[in-house]
This record gives C-alpha cells, structure tokens and sequence, in this order.
C-alpha cells in the first residue's frame, strides 16, 4: 500500500493532473448548448418587448422619448434588484441563464446579490463596498471608455 | 412590428451572453464588462446607433445599451466642449446608476441572505 502510495507520488505531478481533469469530465453535464440558448433568446427578447411597451406607455402620457427611456431603465432595476432581495431571481436566473443577466437587470442583480451575502460586515464595509465588487469594474471600464470616446470625439468634430 | 424587432434583437443579444457562458470559462464581471464596453465602442464606431433605430428598446436594454448611452452622452456633449465631452457619458446613464445605488443599498439592508435551497 506505502509502496503504491510512493508510486503515485513519483508521477509526474501534471501527468495526474491530467488523468483527474479525465475522471472529472465523465460526471460534469455538458451544457445544453441549444435548449439554454433558446430560453435565453425567448426570457431576453420579452424583457426587451416588455420595456418597450412600458416606454411606450410613458411617451403616450406626454414624456420625451429619452426621459421616458431613463423611467423604463430605473423601473427594470428597481425591479430586479426586489426581486433580488426576494430571492427570486435566482431562480429565475437559473432557467433563463443570460436571458435575465445580459439585459440591464442582470447588472442590478449584480449589485445586490453580493451585497446581501456579505450583510455581516457592516452596512459600510459590507453593503457598501460589496455592491460594488462586480458593478464597480463596470463603471469603471464603461466610464473610461465614454470618456476616451467623449474626447476623441471633441477633437474630430 | 417595432416589437417584433426588439423581441429578435434583444434575444439575440442574450443568446451572444449565453454563448460566451456556456462555451468560455469566463467570469460574470468580465461578461458584464465586455457587453458594455463592446457597446460603447460600437457606438463610438457608428455600428450600434442604426441598431438601436431598429429595435429601440431591444438594443437599448441589454448590456451594451448601457454602453450605448456612456458614448452617446460623450459623443452629444462634445458638441458642446470639451468640459461636457468628459462629463457626457455619465449625466446621461446617471439616473440609471443613481437608482441602482440607492435601491440596491436599501434592499441589502432589508433583506438578509437566502439559504439556496
């Protein structure tokens, strides 16, 4: 048993590695490639006709269209972000994939998600930083870009 | 007709998302950062504006939508200088962020954590 213990240790390490990742990939699922991306196609154009129709409604009430456009985007967030806290969206999330998480409710959802998990470490170092740990390097990289574009832009004009 | 397209523009959107999910071992930051900052260069490039124009709220709603009105704001500001060319982007995605603070604080401090079931 020390024996073959000892002939294992000697293999070279990657080598094992190698064989568990084989072991390992008998047992994980492969993803339903197809089937995902249709419930994706199906969740995430009825988000979009939804808020279409919600924008829609608004312009119909006398609202510019791109005041109405920021009433539907804070009315999605909003939305999910409740339904976040009710721990609702994770269901929903696990059918519908990148149906729910591609569409903007998807970045309210990443705000709260880990700033509930996180709760125990107080309202400043846990709430507040943590709603930033996946939204903040998308403000981050968004804003630089917008401000690169915004000056390239000035000089073009 | 107009929700005809935004339902197809959208879900093909998302099916891009759920692509790069299934068949890329990437994280879900750098999906959500890629999304954004691919849209915003899109924008920059003059690509997703006919999009929108399309499909409105389908191309509008997704991720790069997000990216779309960070350009757009910058690229409408530089109009008017080089001051508002820099601030551009974020005035005009603000109500949308500023909502998301606030709200998404006050849930986190209403509800307490789900034991997954």
């Amino acid at each position: 048993m020390a024996s073959k213990e000892k002939e294992l240790n000697n293999k070279p390490k990657k080598e094992v590695a190698k064989k568990y990742e084989q072991y390992v990939k008998q047992f994980t699922p492969r993803p339903k490639y197809f089937s995902n991306s249709l419930k994706a196609f199906l969740v995430g154009g009825l988000i979009c006709m939804a808020a279409l129709y919600i924008q829609n409604m608004l312009v119909d009430k006398g609202l510019s269209e791109k005041s109405a456009g920021a009433y539907v985007t804070v009315i999605l967030i909003c939305l999910a972000q409740l339904l976040t806290g009710l721990g609702v969206f994770d269901t929903i999330s696990k059918f519908a994939g990148a149906g729910v998480i591609v569409p903007i409710t998807g970045f309210a959802n990443s705000m709260v998600a880990p700033a509930i998990e996180y709760k125990k470490e107080g309202p400043v170092l846990g709430i507040g930083a943590k709603l930033f740990s996946i939204a903040g390097p998308v403000l981050v990289c968004g804003i630089s870009v917008s401000v690169i574009i915004g000056i390239i832009s000035y000089f073009m004009r | 007709m107009e929700y005809f397209y935004a339902f197809i523009i959208g879900g093909a959107i998302c099916v891009i998302g759920q692509i790069l999910i299934d068949t890329t071992k990437l994280t879900a930051p750098r999906i959500l950062v890629i999304f954004v900052v691919a849209g915003a260069i899109l924008t920059g490039l003059g690509i997703y504006e006919p999009l929108v124009k399309l499909a409105n709220n389908g191309a509008t709603v997704p991720l790069p939508g997000f990216g779309y009105a960070l350009a757009k704001g910058a690229m409408d500001g530089a109009k008017d200088g080089f001051l508002a060319a820099v601030s551009g982007g974020i005035k005009d995605t603000a109500a949308g962020v500023a909502a998301a603070v606030t709200f998404g604080y006050a849930i986190a401090l209403v509800f307490s954590p789900k034991s997954k079931r």
